[in-house]
């Protein structure tokens, strides 16, 4: 298998503040690889630094090409959708503008119908509530279409910043089944920050373990979980 | 009750160019929480412009088409040129910005056309239309052009992928653009657009207040007045202000205060709407977070 | 040791720094105050009459920038309250027979309460709403002062007259001098009243509500009054200036309260430095006498001339906020050196 995405020394700051300390992380093609920490250690920034959000330094290798010129606006081009942090809901707008705009980039007309056929599929409930406005829309709600907004760009990489956040357990299992099946049947990858460590591993077949900046600890998921010492002293279970 | 009517329908023809005026002004208000104070004078620079091309012989329609063009461009480049560089500037630099964008249109305007005051034609047939006696053929013109303007934009708006993607644009620019939206581009076109619309309100409105470097002053105000009134943050609120303004004006004029103090009518809107309730009657209302 | 030897060194050299620059200060106060004093007697009737305007101007801009600089509540309907002030003068000069001096500090009274008034309901009114509000009140004032209803007071459309007051006490003045000179006095107060003002606890509060208004009101500011009363205080400048302009012109009429006078006013403060005492003056000399020498030069470009005016202050407000947003007076304040000791006092310690 071959890296998708791959950062060499990727650096973030927030002004003159540095939150990134040269990261070396991979996604492989088709695969889920999950990034865990603590409150403040990057996860979000690291996210964040690949799609421009953030002043950032070091190589980022997509599909094995340099994406470090790319705006904001440009890396969706590349077929790389962000679920950001606070899911990031047009709160004026429908469900179904939502949707459209997460297609926004794409003039393959027929093929953005049978992906709106696909995401009302996976989540039903978005469907029902297609002409409200999504501000109004529960928590999980507003997770599940910020997701389905991202999966209208049909990317061939996801990146989601805590899908979890905030959610009912029954929710979360949920999102996390479709996630499973839109990597296996979409052959879509995936690069997720979470929180709740257990369930990212789930998931997950390859993770980092970031600690200000910097990666601590990497490995197969598999691994990482089995191995009793990093469970103590980073994932606190 | 006929001369009643005549003033409500006369203010309806006015309403209408004020309605238009402050659809403009909300179209940059949504975008970046300000208001232009140069937007009346931009109005009436593109009127100068259907003016000199009407009077070098054009056809009225090809003037007014090509001069909504050409203002949509020069919005355009404005935002880019003058506004741009002032993003992230504080509200006191940027108005004080659009007062000097004001002055350099008036002047300029005066400069080029000078400060006589001139005739503007009307497109519309001088006979009344299907009978209506109590408006002018001008009148009835300017609000089914009104009416036409009003629609396209909100067909822009709702049924364009353009449209979708200004409206994104305007409320989570974050967000936006990670999906792939050009948020300064969207700007510079809700520039232009705004541009675009104010022309429309000047040449409607020229054939009835006559053309001069001053003539959108008064005009802006009630577009303020009908902005405030029904929402600075809500287009069709800000609409209806216009046309409610446009007869409250009228009437206001023919029975209360006398035409020659109108304009203080637009303050006290404006005023007592900010007071009372400074969302309008149609916007929302705002919190300051802390 | 070093320690101990370094700092009174360190001390007396400030202390000679500063009080080097209290002597330059003192310097430049004493050749300002000989050109303000001996102007009259080198400068012809007219220039005369042209630097009262200045001063008058320097009054009105000064309360324009406590409100604007200083507070931070955008105001372009400044020139309305120079009207207010203008027209109570003439009024109660010639409908009430009130001596000409006297009604100078009444119509300060008078523009203070109108100010405090409209201040009122403009205090709910964030920074951009103020500002549509106050546009409104600068293009609605030549139609308000036109109403016909007061016309017996305002004289209408045909305005006001007065008499040309003379020098009181059989100075050996001419009438251009006396009035000069008693701009001069206004002036010199009402610039050490403002001085006073934002140096002191008062000034330091409505830069903090300017600055952060939160902070302010955690801090136990009464954020509504202060900024009522700047409104009121800088209608009272606005005030008093527009009756001394009442008198120097000798004339008012409701066409010189346009739009573009208020707009001048904010050209002013701009030129002049935003939250900057003695910039005003830069501003003042910049809005009499732009128009002045644009109106000379219409022998060259003719009736376009008067066009010349606005775009010169269009492009300089938009150049100013782009290039140096505090000002002249900012910029002197900046440059390193001789003249930024000048405009500065120095900092206590």
């Amino acid at each position: 298998m071959e890296a998708l995405l791959e950062t060499r020394g990727l650096k973030a700051f927030y002004g003159p503040i540095q939150v990134l300390h040269g990261l070396d992380i991979a996604v492989q093609e088709g695969g889920i690889t999950a990034l865990l920490g603590a409150n403040g250690a990057g996860k979000t920034t690291t996210l964040r630094a690949l799609c421009a959000m953030v002043r950032r330094e070091g190589a980022i290798n997509y599909g094995g090409a340099a994406m470090n010129a790319r705006q904001t606006e440009d890396v969706v081009r590349l077929g790389i959708a962000h679920v950001p942090d606070g899911r990031g809901t047009f709160v004026d707008l429908t469900v179904e503008e939502n949707l459209r705009l997460g297609a926004y980039t794409r003039s393959d007309r027929e093929a953005v119908k049978q992906d709106f056929a696909r995401v009302y599929g996976y989540f039903p409930r978005l469907e029902e509530r297609r002409q409200q406005q999504a501000g109004t829309l529960s928590g999980g709600e507003q997770q599940m279409l910020a997701i389905s907004r991202a999966l209208m760009l049909r990317p061939k990489l996801l990146l989601l910043d805590e899908p979890s956040f905030g959610l009912a357990p029954i929710i979360i299992k949920d999102i996390f089944r479709i996630l499973r099946a839109i990597n296996r049947e979409d052959r879509v990858s995936m690069l997720i920050v979470e929180q709740n460590a257990n369930l990212a591993l789930d998931l997950a077949d390859h993770a980092y373990l970031i600690e200000t900046g910097r990666v601590a600890i990497s490995g197969p998921a598999a691994a990482i979980k089995s191995d009793d010492s990093v469970r103590r002293s980073y994932l606190g279970y | 009750m006929s001369a009643l009517l005549h003033q409500i329908f006369s203010g309806l023809a006015m309403g209408g160019i004020y309605a238009i005026l402050a659809l403009a002004l909300v179209m940059i208000y949504q975008a970046t929480h300000l208001v232009n104070f140069a937007q009346g004078e931009m109005a009436m620079f593109s009127t100068y412009v259907a003016w000199e091309m009407i009077d070098s012989g054009m056809p009225y329609w090809a003037a007014f088409a090509l001069t909504i063009v050409l203002s949509f461009i020069g919005g355009m480049l404005i935002e880019r040129i003058v506004i741009r560089p002032f993003a992230h500037a504080p509200v006191l630099t940027i108005v004080i910005v659009f007062i000097g964008l004001l002055l350099i249109f008036n002047s300029v305007a005066g400069w080029r056309y000078s400060y006589t005051i001139k005739t503007f034609d009307s497109p519309f047939p001088d006979k009344r239309w299907f009978g209506n006696t109590l408006m002018s053929s001008h009148e009835s013109g300017a609000i089914l052009v009104t009416f036409a303007v009003l629609a396209l934009v909100y067909a822009f708006f709702r049924f364009t992928p353009l449209g979708l993607a200004m409206r994104a644009a305007a409320q989570n620019p974050a967000s936006s653009r990670l999906v792939g939206i050009r948020v300064g581009w969207m700007l510079a076109i809700g520039w232009g657009l705004a541009a675009a619309i104010g022309a429309v309100a000047g040449m409607m409105a020229a054939p009835i207040v006559y053309l001069d470097p001053n003539m959108m002053l008064g005009i802006l105000l009630y577009a303020f007045a009908g902005a405030v009134l029904g929402g600075i943050d809500n287009p069709w609120g800000a609409a209806i202000g216009g046309f409610t303004v446009g007869v409250l004006e009228n009437i206001a004029g023919a029975y209360v205060v006398g035409p020659e103090i109108k304009l203080s009518v637009a303050l006290v809107i404006i005023v007592g709407v900010l007071v009372v309730r400074p969302s309008g009657l149609f916007g929302r209302t705002l919190v300051t977070r802390v | 040791m070093t320690l101990a030897n370094d700092t009174p060194t360190a001390l007396s050299a400030a202390a000679i720094a500063q009080a080097g620059s209290r002597r330059l200060q003192r310097l430049a106060m004493g050749v300002f105050c000989i050109f303000a004093l001996g102007l009259p007697f080198v400068a012809s009737g007219y220039h005369l009459f042209q630097f009262a305007q200045v001063l008058i101007y320097a009054i009105a801009l000064l309360g324009l920038n406590i409100l604007t600089g200083y507070n931070g509540q955008i105001s372009l309907g400044h020139g309305a309250f120079y009207a207010i002030g203008g027209y109570a003068m003439a009024i109660l000069a010639t409908k009430f027979d009130v001596p000409y001096w006297a009604t100078i500090p009444v119509s300060g009274l008078i523009c203070f309460v109108a100010g405090f008034l409209f201040g009122l309901p403009a205090l709910r009114l964030g920074g951009l709403y103020l500002a549509l509000a106050t546009f409104a009140l600068a293009v609605a004032t030549p139609q308000l002062l036109n109403y016909r209803g007061f016309d017996a007071w305002t004289g209408g459309s045909q305005g006001l007259q007065l008499g040309k007051p003379h020098a009181p006490f059989a100075l050996p003045l001419t009438s251009d001098q006396w009035l000069y000179f008693l701009c001069l006095v206004c002036a010199a107060l009402m610039f050490w009243a403002a001085a006073n003002l934002v140096r002191g606890r008062i000034g330091r509060a409505i830069i903090a509500i300017r600055d952060h208004p939160i902070a302010a009101e955690t801090m136990g500011i009464n954020i509504s009054f202060y900024k009522a009363m700047c409104f009121g205080v800088s209608a009272l400048y606005a005030g008093v200036a527009g009756a001394l302009g009442s008198i120097v012109v000798g004339f008012i009429s409701p066409d010189s309260f346009g739009l573009f006078l208020s707009l001048s006013f904010l050209v002013g403060i701009v030129v002049g430095g935003l939250a900057s005492i003695w910039g005003v003056l830069f501003g003042a000399l910049f809005i009499e006498f732009v128009p002045n020498y644009a109106d000379q030069l219409s022998d060259l470009f003719g009736e376009s001339a008067k066009a010349l005016p606005g775009a010169i202050y269009g492009i300089l407000l938009i150049g100013l906020m782009y290039l140096m947003p505090t000002g002249v007076a900012g910029v002197i304040r900046t440059a390193p050196g001789l003249l930024s000791r000048l405009f500065s006092r120095p900092k206590r310690v």
